[in-house]
């Protein structure tokens, strides 16, 4: 499994397929050229689409996590309708629905999408490459705890493990339990600690 | 009134429809169990080839144990898959065995 915390930044957006084609891409270029020149389209629009698109991130979701942890009545909320709850702290959230699986000391949620990427894009921006590579989509339902281990999160057997196929029209976010120190420090410290993997579920301790 | 409430046993049925379809082959003929209803969205099958006056389907997260799915993996016996299911795509099952 491709996974390099150093090199998150580089990820790249655009995945070719196994033989290295990126016939979308040049298709998708001919289409815009056509588009521009025939006064359709800017580059300018083209551009703010993929601001708009690239600029949630995984912030957005950190920050309703660690409402959660510090707020009971937030945590019900966001378990119940999360789509609601996350709209609540002035996230423009686009998914028909949300749905927050809570780990527990008993329980671990693992996030995937066999089919192709489906993530909460409006909420935690793009997914990570690996996320859409062949293998994590395969791999992650076959063999979901083996793909932990490379991902360094070795899970008890006792943890009972569920694996949440985002196939169709609901997107998930993991809720990590809260830190047993988490009075110890400011819940802002927290909230740079919670990374995109607590939210996909490939990481379980915040830490 | 939705057909199947949270607890009941459901089979994943196999239609062998062609195009845009959202259950994967893994989960097909599987029994799991109804965990929750999700409301009802538009038929993929449908948007896919522009049809967007179909009928609203409604669509369940049913769950499934890893070990009934993948015998020669290595699951914990409480491990568990959660997928969406639109309504056509399942049918009663009398099988409690694989409750999860």
């Amino acid at each position: 499994m491709p996974h390099d915390h150093t090199h998150e930044e580089h990820e790249a957006l655009v995945i070719e397929d196994e033989a290295g084609n990126i016939d979308a891409q040049i298709i998708v270029d001919a289409l815009q050229d056509v588009l521009i020149s025939k006064g359709l389209l800017t580059a300018h629009e083209v551009t703010a689409a993929i601001a708009k698109l690239e600029s949630p991130g995984v912030h957005l979701g950190a920050k309703a996590v660690v409402k959660a942890w510090s707020d009971p009545a937030y945590k019900k909320r966001l378990l119940e309708d999360g789509r609601a709850a996350v709209q609540e702290l002035d996230i423009p959230v686009t998914e028909a629905r949300i749905i927050v699986v809570e780990n527990t000391s008993t329980l671990h949620n693992l996030i995937t999408c066999t089919l192709c990427s489906c993530y909460p894009r409006s909420i935690l921006g793009q997914p990570p490459s690996w996320y859409i590579s062949k293998a994590y989509r395969a791999r992650s339902v076959r063999e979901p705890r083996e793909v932990l281990k490379e991902f360094g999160l070795d899970l008890p057997m006792k943890v009972r493990l569920d694996v949440h196929d985002s196939n169709a029209d609901m997107r998930y976010l993991v809720l990590p339990e809260p830190p047993a120190d988490l009075h110890k420090r400011d819940l802002s410290e927290w909230e740079v600690m919670i990374s995109r993997d607590h939210l996909i579920g490939v990481a379980r301790e915040v830490r | 009134m939705t057909r199947f409430r949270e607890g009941d046993q459901v089979c994943v049925l196999a239609l062998g429809k062609g195009g845009h379809v959202r259950i994967p082959h893994y989960i097909r003929t599987q029994t799991g169990e109804v965990v929750e209803y999700g409301g009802t969205y538009l038929n993929p099958e449908d948007l896919a080839v522009g049809n967007t006056g179909g009928k609203a389907v409604d669509l369940y997260r049913v769950a499934f144990a890893q070990t009934a799915l993948w015998p020669d993996e290595a699951h914990a016996a409480h491990d568990r898959l959660i997928i969406e299911i639109y309504d056509h795509w399942l049918a009663p099952s009398k099988d409690r065995s694989n409750a999860s």
